[in-house]
């Protein structure tokens, strides 16, 4: 029997190493799973690369791991919000490192992972500092600049419903990232809101499909 | 008489150049304020790159959803026929030719049309670029609504940007608080500029050659 519910977000989170790369759902907190993140301190994985759009607001979630110390790098499109102060600051001090690459292409990037693509040619960023030393080709007469996938080790999302299964639905903008960084990380673990019996689900409705997760856990814990 | 346009009679004629039917996306900050002059009569859909096509006006207070925001990460509505969608997705319609416009806020702008408003030469700041360079190179026509000069005076209109760029040869047309300019093939093209300043004041406080179009006419915008 396939079962990838896990009773309390401390048991989905176990065995993540340190140094991985962690893909992190999230459009500022739209989408971010905030509670998988808090815990991630107490789980005492360190030296971690974030993926992630933004680089945290106040001190909690994204902000509340980088102020424990445990990221020693950070990428993403925009790490500026109003309250990224952690990060300002931890940036400011040399203390963490910060690639910066277009949003749409980081999102690309991740696809290109978990679609076994080993690179795509973008036009975003051609002809600027984010393409410098990067492999670039005139295609239809336009310049494009070779990028390549970014794959993840765990992939941290926030979703609406989940089943045993581990299918997925979102609620509305708060989707961004998560369905990309499902399927571009070996251990995917959803924070969900709701966990419906198989079938519940309507087949057409699935927005992420259950192979792509491997952990579900509801906020809060229990099933 | 027709005097220096303020940010929301730039706005106004942005607004007035986006056809019934036209898919848009606009940058956050200045431009989100096209949104407020769409013109009446006009189904004009608008694409929010965190995920949302459909965007609707600011929620009343109190009906404010945390998961339903706009790309600058305030509070939004979706209208009827709207719908939510993965930034994969989203990016797709970026860079796939998808969007008929992108208004994007400008620090300058090169006689080519290359762009430059994501970083200055000032380092001491985290660089971020968000998905400005998608929409410079994706959208098939990108206006940029700027002040023609800087707060002390600098011209933003360039024969080369001096910042570093978002995008080169991306922009079709500026709107400023003095004229409305196209970029063309054979230079810079200006279709309209205010009453209070002949061609020649324009072009003392443009850094870049200018020339007028054949069919110019006075940039006139109504109070508001």
């Amino acid at each position: 029997m396939i079962d990838k519910r896990f009773a309390s977000i401390e048991k989905a989170l176990a065995g993540i190493q340190d140094g991985s790369v962690i893909l992190v759902g999230g459009f500022g907190n739209a989408g971010s799973p905030i509670p998988l993140l808090e815990a991630l301190i107490d789980q005492g994985a360190t030296d971690l690369t974030i993926v992630s759009n933004n680089a945290g607001e106040g001190d909690f979630g994204l902000a509340a791991l980088m102020k424990a110390g445990r990221i020693s790098k950070i990428i993403c499109s925009y790490p500026r919000s109003s309250g990224s102060v952690i990060f300002e600051e931890l940036y400011g001090q040399g203390k963490i490192d910060l690639e910066v690459v277009p949003q749409g292409t980081l999102s690309e990037r991740m696809r290109a992972a978990g679609a076994g693509i080993g690179g795509f040619y973008t036009p975003t960023s051609a002809g600027t500092l984010l393409a410098k030393g990067k492999e670039t080709r005139e295609i239809e007469g336009k310049l494009h600049v070779l990028e390549l996938p970014l794959k993840g080790d765990v992939a941290l999302i926030k979703a609406d419903l989940a089943d045993r299964w581990g299918n997925l639905t979102y609620n509305k903008s708060a989707r961004n990232f998560g369905p990309t960084m499902a399927m571009a990380a070996d251990l995917t673990i959803a924070q969900v809101r709701q966990i419906v019996d198989l079938g519940e689900i309507s087949p057409e409705l699935v927005v992420t499909p259950s192979i792509f997760v491997d952990r579900v856990v509801k906020e809060g814990g229990q099933t | 008489m027709s005097s220096k346009l303020t940010r929301s009679q730039i706005a106004w004629r942005i607004a007035q150049d986006i056809d019934d039917g036209s898919f848009v996306n606009l940058g956050i900050g200045m431009p989100e304020l096209v949104a407020n002059y769409l013109p009446d009569g006009r189904e004009i859909i608008i694409h929010s790159e965190n995920g949302l096509l459909g965007m609707g006006p600011v929620p009343e207070d109190g009906q404010e959803d945390g998961d339903l925001i706009n790309a600058g990460k305030k509070p939004v509505t979706l209208l009827d026929g709207g719908s939510y969608f993965s930034h994969t997705d989203s990016f797709a319609m970026v860079r796939g030719g998808h969007l008929d416009i992108c208004v994007l806020g400008a620090f300058q702008i090169s006689q080519t049309g290359d762009l430059a408003n994501w970083a200055t030469l000032n380092n001491t700041n985290p660089p971020g670029v968000g998905g400005a360079m998608d929409l410079a190179v994706g959208a098939r026509q990108v206006f940029v609504m700027t002040e023609h000069c800087t707060k002390s005076g600098e011209p933003k209109i360039l024969e080369q940007c001096t910042y570093p760029l978002t995008g080169a040869n991306s922009v079709s047309r500026i709107y400023t608080d003095l004229a409305v300019i196209d970029v063309t093939g054979s230079g810079l093209e200006v279709c309209e500029w205010i009453g209070d300043m002949t061609f020649d004041d324009l072009q003392a406080m443009t850094a870049a050659p200018l020339s007028p179009a054949s069919d110019a006419k006075q940039l006139t915008v109504p109070e508001l």
